[in-house]
């Protein structure tokens, strides 16, 4: 085709539209078929993390109800308009107050934007709780995801302390009292080595602090290691293991699922579905190369199906839902924003948010012991898990294997009974140190009511194993403890202590000052 | 011997694995030492010595809360003494109450000496020294503390 250069120039210019969109749509239309479908999938960076097809009985909403799911896009949403947040924000003890106030008063669309961060931020904390929940009691984390749990326990701790850090940054009355308490929570292995009369000559708890607020009072040196904290190293951290986690996902085969029947899911959801036939001649395989099962030769009917449209409609989905949960929350519920941080009187009572308030109540009672001792056992606990019980079964199934849902419900009433009878001995009698006024302060922080409800529960856990000869049951019995014991006295704090940490039936009992 | 077979280790690999645990030993060396960047050596703080005022602006009986300095000044019989308000449990500031201090952050109590009578907290209120300046007002020094009893006389 003899032409011009200005021809040539044209014509590409005319084309420009098309030639743009072939460049960055390599398929540049709908898939059509199977073929097609899978290098939609592998050919997108984001897409490509998904396999190309996936197995029916994890579309099932009732297997993972989107919780993971909902934990990341409540994730990618705080990271969105954190960084709008950023435009206004100012990290100086002088500045912080007023430059929230702005974006909450003046700036336009700031007091939405802030919003929408807030809840997602208590929407990731949750649904990241409630994932963990479901992978436990699916039995999701035995071999080979084993891994794949303590990097999702790395992810809980990361966001339990996005959450603090952030919590800091308003430089209002909740977040100065916040983060006194936070940081003397990171300085009460004092209580212990003070206890004991040796701090002089080994101080954790001091370096914990220092390294925290870097100064031994809240002030401007703690806001900026906060604030770093919060907006570049908690994220960055958070996307890396978030990273491996898909990845490991992956390499795990997808999510954990009981095997197939032998006849498979032929009839599954109500379809009837392709069977494969053997093929005769085949005499070959990557077997030596590659780990896994042979090809799906002769092994009934195909249980996946692609991962276009199928998955991803189902991802989408998911992500739709979080983003209008979160934009009605923020429409109808204003983030708090107390006055200016006052060093010298807290708030009566000075609460923390609701996912930490659990923890409060222990440290009611022994900072050391509630604050940091029992945070870490639950933590080495749970990652425990997978490494004590390591017989096969029940993966991918809720309450799979025999006794699993009695042992639960079991243990429901048991930590239900003990938590609410330990709280109400609290409340009416108070603790060591109202019978005794002189005992020694090592005597409280081994036994309060904090450290008894840690050693029922493991006793509880104890007697499950030897009952029932299964180490599965007696995961389920202490797993089943830990969730009503956070569960209940989450909600004790939040609604039955008011001024002074007192006891109230209803806030509106508070005494008015 | 099959080329499958592991190789003894010869000298290729000593040196390897050498070189490899030197990488990671250096690499551990420069984490430590970087980590030491956020542990601050000197501690920035405001100075926590008050002038409170001449002696004779309290009398005697009296109790005097500052609030900003997180002390109480009292002057009895016997002399001058200051109980810091900071709660010994998790460093909320406690409030007067009937019988003494209460803490509004996780109820501990603290009768007038500042001796923990319920909550959490591990010790009692800190006493904190009581001294003069050369023009007379009272110091008191935020940062020293006394045994409980000790009290300054004018
Ligand atoms: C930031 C927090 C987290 C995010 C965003 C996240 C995200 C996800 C997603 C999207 C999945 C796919 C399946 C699903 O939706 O359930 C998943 C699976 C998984 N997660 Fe997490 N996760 C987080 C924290 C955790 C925690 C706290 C644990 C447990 C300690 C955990 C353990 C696992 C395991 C073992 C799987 C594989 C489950 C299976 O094979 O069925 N993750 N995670
Ligand atoms: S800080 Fe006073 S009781 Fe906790």
């Amino acid at each position: 085709m003899a032409e011009t250069a200005t021809q040539e120039f044209l014509h590409n210019l005319h084309e420009l539209p098309h030639t743009v969109k072939d460049a960055c749509f390599r398929l540049g239309k709908t898939p059509e078929s199977e073929r097609e479908e899978s290098q939609a999938t592998f050919h997108n960076l984001f897409l490509h993390i998904h396999s190309v097809r996936v197995h029916l009985r994890t579309l099932k909403p009732t297997l993972t109800f989107g919780l993971g799911l909902m934990a990341t896009a409540s994730f990618v949403i705080t990271l969105i308009t954190g960084v709008l947040l950023m435009v206004y924000y100012k990290p100086s003890t002088d500045l912080a107050y007023q430059s929230i106030k702005d974006i909450h008063f003046t700036v336009s669309t700031g007091r939405f934007i802030r919003n929408i961060h807030r809840w997602s931020a208590q929407l990731m904390v949750l649904t990241v709780l409630l994932h963990m929940a479901r992978v436990f009691f699916t039995a999701s984390y035995k071999k080979p995801r084993e891994f794949n749990w303590l990097v999702g326990l790395g992810l809980l701790v990361i966001t339990l302390a996005l959450s603090f850090t952030g919590y800091l940054l308003p430089w209002d009355q909740l977040a100065y009292w916040a983060i006194t308490i936070g940081s003397n929570i990171a300085n009460s292995p004092r209580e212990l080595t003070d206890a004991i009369g040796m701090t002089k000559l080994f101080d954790p708890g001091g370096l914990q602090k220092r390294l925290l607020l870097g100064a031994n009072y809240v002030g401007q040196d703690a806001l900026i290691r906060f604030y770093v904290l919060h907006v570049f190293i908690l994220p960055l951290a958070l996307v890396t293991m978030l990273g491996v986690h898909f990845w490991r996902i992956r390499k795990d085969g997808g999510l954990a699922k009981p095997e197939d029947p032998p006849g498979g899911l032929a009839e599954w959801g109500g379809e009837k579905r392709l069977v494969f036939q053997p093929l005769a001649t085949k005499t070959y395989g990557l077997m030596a190369l590659v780990k896994g099962k042979r090809p799906p030769v002769n092994r009934g009917p195909e249980n996946t199906v692609m991962s276009w449209p199928h998955l991803f409609w189902a991802e989408l989905s998911v992500f739709m839902v979080t983003v209008a949960g979160t934009l009605v929350l923020s429409f109808y519920s204003d983030a708090p924003l107390k006055e200016l941080a006052n060093p010298a009187i807290p708030e009566n009572p000075a609460k923390a948010p609701w996912y930490f308030l659990g923890i409060q109540e222990l440290v009611s009672y022994s900072a050391f012991t509630g604050g940091l001792l029992i945070p870490v056992i639950v933590v080495v606990g749970l990652a425990l898990i997978p490494f004590l019980d390591r017989r096969p079964g029940g993966e991918g199934t809720w309450f799979g294997t025999s006794r699993e849902r009695s042992i639960f419900w079991q243990s429901l009433f048991f930590a239900v009974a003990v938590t609410v009878g330990m709280l109400a001995f609290t409340v009416n009698h108070g603790w060591l140190r109202n019978w005794f006024p002189n005992i020694h302060q090592l005597w409280i922080i081994a036994i309060n009511p904090g450290s008894l409800l840690v050693l029922i529960f493991a006793a509880w856990s104890l007697f499950t194993l030897k009952r029932n000869d299964s180490v599965r049951l007696a995961a389920v019995s202490l797993f089943t403890c830990f969730l009503v014991g956070f569960t209940l006295l989450t909600y004790f704090a939040t609604v039955h202590r008011g001024p002074n940490w007192h006891f109230y039936w209803w806030p509106s009992q508070w005494p008015v000052h | 011997m099959s080329r499958l077979d592991p190789p003894p280790l010869n000298r290729r690999s000593f040196l390897s694995l050498a070189s490899l645990g030197s990488f990671f030993a250096a690499l551990g060396t420069a984490a430590a030492g970087m980590l030491r960047l956020p542990n601050p050596a000197v501690l920035p703080g405001p100075v926590r010595r008050f002038k409170l005022g001449p002696p004779e602006q309290f009398s005697a009986g009296s109790e005097t809360p500052f609030a900003e300095q997180n002390l109480v000044l009292f002057r009895d019989d016997e002399g001058f003494y200051a109980i810091s308000s900071t709660c010994t449990h998790l460093g909320c500031t406690v409030a007067r109450s009937k019988d003494g201090f209460a803490c509004p952050c996780h109820g501990s109590r603290f009768d007038s000496k500042g001796s923990v009578i319920g909550g959490p907290a591990p010790r009692p209120l800190p006493w904190l020294e009581v001294s003069r300046a050369a023009n007379g007002e009272l110091i008191v020094n935020a940062d020293n503390e006394v045994p409980e009893g000790t009290r300054y006389r004018v």
